[in-house]
């Protein structure tokens, strides 16, 4: 059990990071937080990603000779994913600020208390 | 001809970003852009389509980087219906839009967006790619849902961002799952490497990416986000994305559960069909009982979606030929009666002002198009022959008599009469019973909702459209079925 624990570590780190965000969305009564759930949940798979791409020992992927180096293609995909991320937390901000304008706080319940009362 | 296929993608975005920079000039210009667009769109997917039919599978490398390094489109029958049935409903949508809203050209460069998203999901071979459309298709959704005007619109397009980004990033993680098994993201590919691969590793991609899409095509218990967002969006919006979104998603599922993990997978791994069968299920039964209990009619439409997507995901667990054809045709049997009622709705609600289920009682005496056309529609959805919706059940209900998974025939019969349930109700209120004169109510109806003049020509015509089509296109279906034959057959082999 140790082993795999010393072993896998970029893994446990990124399910510990896919579990708080998971927490965060749900738990939290302020939608920010909520965004910042998402964020640390997309964070998490990044890390995945990138952890399958390590080589030990590896250096950056330019041809010089022959030693090993670190897998490209999960770092590229990656570097797309973070912006759909940029992207989404964006929208959602925009989203945020209507809300606050609408029903001037940002806490859950208390939405549902100004929309019950509509 | 093949050089049509990235045009599919490309030609959307090019207008997307043609509004938004026109948009600085004339600010109504928006719908133009779109409806030139739209044609065009259209043009090219028919193309495709006869190409596809006739010759067979089209494939396109992108940027000239061989398969499987590089990002291949590939169309097919499945591919080409998937695409004509988003080029029609988005020209239809459009029709209806010009005079429903909401106007601007900012709505129409997104309304274009998603048209692009929806397309690239459809046309891409690649795995990742997919994702990238898949994101794309959610964030044009979410900002289309957030256009309404109130602050209702903005916090249900918020919880379906939540949610929809949860589904696309478990989408992603299984993803990574099937690259670190295999090393590479090509389906195809991805489909002749996995049976060398680590069992577990396939399995662990197989449920991710199974569950991600679940979200989005909204399968019971995962589809909470989908009725806030279909009854807070705009009424356009909410047919646009009730017709498309879930629909092409459900695609995705079919495409990835037959060329990616393929027949004999889903077939030696029981664990995996219980999965899609128990989603089916519970979401046949529960989504109408949902729909049932519902006073908002589009609330109830949205329910209604949780139910028919039911069907879509037992027909690709069955997985026969007779079973996936059925799910192919309710994928397009749904789209135009869901988007239909939805516009339908919209229509009624600006004729009068209806948007309760008891605020229905006599409607067909005030508007006699817009009932006609639900009417129809509705019995549609229930699947009255000889319509679309019928035909969609019948495949389905015959492939799994033939393949004896007879737990799940009783629960698809049964589907019809809740179906029944919920639109019997509207279309007893509609036609038999008198109008509920209630002078109180009467300003409050009319000061919330639109006059009788907000309703345009366009609205009535994508609408009566939509009817038609819907029985019309249940007499073509058996031809298109026959056609449709060997794209299935080569998916299963």
């Amino acid at each position: 059990m140790i082993d795999i624990l010393v072993t896998r570590d970029y893994y446990f780190a990124a399910f510990l990071l896919l579990g708080i965000g998971t927490y965060v969305m749900i738990a939290s009564q302020n939608l920010v937080k909520k965004v910042i759930g998402m964020n640390l949940f997309q964070t998490g798979i990044f890390l995945f990603f990138i952890a399958s791409a390590y080589v030990e020992g590896g250096t950056s992927p330019v041809l010089t000779g022959s030693e090993p180096f670190v897998s490209p293609l999960p770092h590229v995909l990656i570097l797309t994913a973070i912006v759909v991320g940029v992207a989404l937390t964006a929208v959602a901000l925009g989203m945020i600020v209507r809300i606050y304008a609408e029903y001037g706080t940002l806490t859950e319940d208390t939405i549902e208390e100004v929309r019950g009362s509509e | 001809m093949s050089d049509l296929a990235p045009l599919t993608v490309a030609v959307p975005i090019l207008a997307s970003v043609v509004a938004l920079l026109a948009g600085l000039v004339r600010s109504r210009s928006g719908w133009a852009v779109a409806l030139v667009a739209s044609v065009a769109q259209l043009a090219i997917a028919l193309q495709l389509a006869a190409i596809a039919f006739s010759e067979g599978t089209i494939r396109y490398v992108v940027g000239g980087f061989e398969v499987p390094y590089g990002i291949e489109l590939v169309v097919d029958g499945l591919t080409a219906t998937m695409l004509a049935l988003v080029a029609v409903v988005s020209l239809g949508v459009l029709a209806y839009a010009r005079r429903a809203g909401p106007r601007g050209n900012p709505f129409y460069a997104v309304y274009l967006l998603l048209v692009a998203g929806l397309s690239g999901m459809s046309v891409t071979g690649d795995l990742f790619n997919m994702y990238v459309f898949l994101e794309i298709t959610g964030l044009a959704a979410y900002v289309l849902v957030a256009s309404g005007d109130r602050g209702r619109s903005a916090l249900a397009a918020l919880k379906y961002l939540l949610v929809g980004t949860v589904g696309a990033s478990l989408f992603l993680l299984g993803i990574g799952y099937a690259y670190i098994d295999t090393g590479t993201l090509n389906m195809v590919d991805i489909g002749s490497k996995l049976g060398d691969a680590d069992p577990v590793l396939v399995h662990g991609a197989f449920a991710l990416i199974v569950v991600g899409l679940f979200i989005k095509v909204a399968v019971f218990p995962l589809h909470t986000w989908q009725p806030d967002a279909y009854a807070g969006a705009p009424d356009s919006v909410s047919a646009f994305i009730s017709a498309l979104v879930s629909t092409v998603a459900a695609y995705a599922l079919l495409r990835i559960v037959y060329t990616v993990f393929g027949a004999g997978f889903v077939d030696a791994n029981e664990l995996g069909t219980a999965i899609l069968v128990a989603g089916a299920t519970v979401s046949i039964v529960v989504g109408s009982l949902l729909a049932v209990s519902q006073s908002e009619v589009k609330r109830m439409l949205a329910y209604s979606s949780v139910s028919q997507f039911g069907l879509v995901v037992a027909g690709i667990a069955i997985g026969n030929v007779t079973a996936l054809t059925g799910a192919v045709v309710h994928l397009v049997g749904h789209a135009i009666m869901k988007g239909g009622l939805f516009l339908t709705a919209g229509l009624l609600a600006s004729e009068t002002g209806a948007r309760r289920v008891d605020e229905f009682e006599g409607l067909v005496q005030k508007s006699p198009v817009g009932a006609g056309a639900f009417a129809v529609l509705a019995f549609a959805m229930v699947g009255v022959p000889p319509t679309i919706g019928f035909a969609g059940k019948w495949y389905i209900a015959v492939g799994a008599a033939e393949s004896g998974s007879w737990a799940l025939l009783a629960v698809i019969v049964a589907s019809t009469l809740l179906t029944l349930a919920y639109f019997a109700r509207l279309v007893e209120r509609m036609f038999f019973r008198e109008p509920s004169v209630d002078p109180a109510a009467e300003p409050v109806a009319d000061g919330g909702a639109e006059t009788p003049e907000s309703v345009s020509a366009g609205m009535y015509v994508s609408v009566v459209a939509a009817a038609v089509l819907a029985v019309a296109l249940g007499f073509a279906v058996f031809g298109y079925g026959e056609h449709l034959q060997p794209t299935i057959e080569a998916l299963l082999s």
